[in-house]
């Protein structure tokens, strides 16, 4: 889908910094609670949201803690009384959280989070890839990526209506500085058209000293399972809860991410030979790329991933059967196999009646700049890629300098 | 699309002119897109910031590589840093001195046009701070944005008597700058 289709012109547009629009998209959606606690690129969506409650703009507990995991904790507590929870976080912070996040889940409480996506230590860098998200992966939290501010604000809104309707966390995944600093048109959706969009949440079971229970507390073997169980018959549920999300999104808002049901948003897919799979800002080059080999009459295309979790595996296998090759592009890797992006994606098409060769590409880490002539090589990289390649000529790093390298080359 | 480049130090406000001229154009109904480069994130370090317009939607990530106007914030850059790498031939370099173009020692085809816009700051806000003298200095050098929309975005983040003062600094900027 061109990405022109998805402006609405009447709308009013403001340019500003892509985490200032964030916060004043979950200003809009009205939580009772925010806690979070700062860390590079994403300080700038709690540091709004502060001002806004100090102002009196934002009715909501501001809760200041002494760290992510305070924070992360805090949202649990909300959460569990029955409140709408935010919290905001980056790279080690998340990490900090993942302890706490992986408990939300097993709550089932539908806190919902703006990751503005960063590298993890060491070496120390505060620029983005997705290493911190991927190490999530795991935890039974929703997962998005924005292309855009735009779509950073709307994935936060369409998080918490799908996550208070399955009772999930959800990471709104967005790139730190490329879509946090960055300033750009978007439209701030309005309180009034975010009240018809999400309804109050309407928890099932609270905690409530008049009406005193357990939540999360201790598991023998013969229930553990079970609770886990419902976890992925969650995710699996939300699929449809997601489609029916972004088809009264469309209606309410006039943005259209109804592709796919809202789990890939394709260009020019449909009949390209080779395909680019890439989530995240990284998708607006490759646009750009796409463009210049349609207008050179070569069939190449892009699929991105809006939803990591739950993986769109059925959507992918649809939108990738018939490709000559594909080319993954992925911002994190697991090391001592690959691509963790990658390999779910080849597990997608391993049911698919055929399998087109799939290679993967690590660049974009900590912040590399990834240029037009990056994304055109890789294209004509994969061109030559076969079904049968041996496991280490499957994945790439093009952007890698050998001259960093102990004994100078890879 | 018209890419832009800025080079400044830290604390220049490199950030903010790319800022101000993103939020001009978009006042100006053109698709604005600003993008800093964060270095070190110190005073005094090279800084770059960048600045896309387009008639449609700009979906591009990478840094600008290609400017068809580079602005310096500070000279003494020029001694570590290129200023003139990628800029069109057919481009624009805007400096920040108080020389005349043709004494400035910069190799390249572009136009040099030159601004003494700390003088200026200097002048109307008794302070070095020269990026909304630099906002005019780029609106009077390529006509890509309106008079009115340079005040209505600098009033609007300079409130009261210092937006005043941003006006005047960019107005005669923007004067000793238009052919």
């Amino acid at each position: 889908m061109a990405q022109a289709d998805q402006q609405n012109p009447s709308d009013e547009q403001e340019v500003m910094k892509g985490t200032s629009a964030v916060a004043k998209g979950v200003m809009a959606a009205n939580p009772d609670v925010v806690s979070a606690y700062p860390i590079t690129p994403q300080t700038g969506v709690v540091e709004k949201l502060s001002e806004l409650v100090a102002d009196g703009k934002l009715d909501s507990e501001f809760i200041k803690v002494d760290s992510e995991f305070n924070a992360a904790s805090t949202c649990i507590g909300a959460s569990a009384a029955g409140a709408r929870a935010f919290s905001a976080t980056s790279s080690q912070g998340l990490k900090l959280m993942s302890e706490p996040l992986f408990t939300a889940a097993g709550m089932r409480l539908p806190i919902v989070m703006a990751v503005a996506n960063r590298s993890l230590s060491a070496p120390l860098s505060i620029w983005a890839d997705h290493t911190d998200a991927f190490a999530e992966r795991d935890g039974g939290m929703l997962q998005f990526h924005a292309e855009d501010v735009q779509e950073a604000i709307d994935h936060v809104l369409l998080g918490f209506r799908v996550a208070e309707q399955v009772n999930l966390p959800a990471l709104s995944n967005f790139d730190g500085f490329i879509l946090t600093h960055v300033q750009e048109p978007a439209n701030i959706p309005t309180e009034e058209e975010v009240s018809e969009f999400l309804p109050p949440r309407e928890p099932e079971y609270t905690l409530d000293p008049s009406d005193p229970k357990t939540m999360g507390a201790y598991a023998r073997p013969e229930h553990w399972t079970e609770s886990r169980y419902e976890i992925q018959r969650a995710m699996m549920e939300s699929r449809e809860v997601w489609a029916d999300a972004v088809e009264e999104f469309k209606d309410v808002f006039g943005r259209d991410y109804t592709e796919y049901g809202g789990m890939l948003d394709t260009y020019y897919a449909d009949d390209a030979d080779h395909i680019i799979v890439a989530m995240g800002s990284i998708a607006g080059t490759i646009r750009n790329v796409v463009d210049a080999y349609r207008e050179d009459g070569e069939k190449v295309g892009m699929v991105r991933p809006r939803v990591f979790r739950p993986f769109p595996a059925p959507e992918l296998r649809d939108a990738l059967a018939d490709a000559e090759s594909v080319a993954v592009l992925t911002k994190e890797m697991s090391p001592g196999y690959e691509s963790a992006f990658a390999g779910e994606i080849k597990g997608a098409l391993y049911h698919a009646e055929s399998q087109p060769p799939v290679k993967s590409y690590v660049l974009g880490m900590a912040g590399r700049d990834v240029k037009p002539e990056d994304i055109a090589d890789i294209i004509e990289d994969v061109k030559t890629a076969t079904p049968k390649m041996d496991f280490d000529e499957s994945e790439s790093w093009p952007q890698l300098r050998p001259e960093l390298l102990k004994g100078g080359d890879a | 699309m018209y890419q832009i480049r800025i080079h400044g130090r830290g604390g220049q406000g490199s950030v903010t002119l790319a800022q101000l001229l993103a939020q001009a154009g978009h006042e100006d109904g053109i698709w604005s897109q600003a993008t800093p480069s964060f270095g070190v994130e110190r005073r005094g370090a090279p800084v770059e910031a960048y600045v896309r317009y387009s008639d449609e939607k700009i979906t591009e990530r990478s840094h600008v590589e290609e400017p068809d106007c580079v602005i310096v914030q500070d000279t003494s850059l020029l001694e570590y840093v290129d200023v003139t790498e990628g800029l069109s031939d057919d481009g624009i370099l805007l400096v920040n001195t108080d020389a005349d173009p043709e004494d400035v020692d910069i190799d390249t085809d572009a136009e040099i046009v030159t601004v003494d816009a700390t003088e200026i700051a200097l002048e109307n806000l008794g302070r070095p701070i020269m990026n909304t003298a630099l906002l005019g200095a780029f609106a009077g050098a390529t006509d890509k944005l309106s008079t009115e929309s340079l005040e209505a975005v600098i009033t609007r983040k300079f409130e009261g008597e210092i937006g005043q003062k941003n006006v005047a600094a960019t107005t005669d900027a923007y004067t000793e700058v238009h052919a």
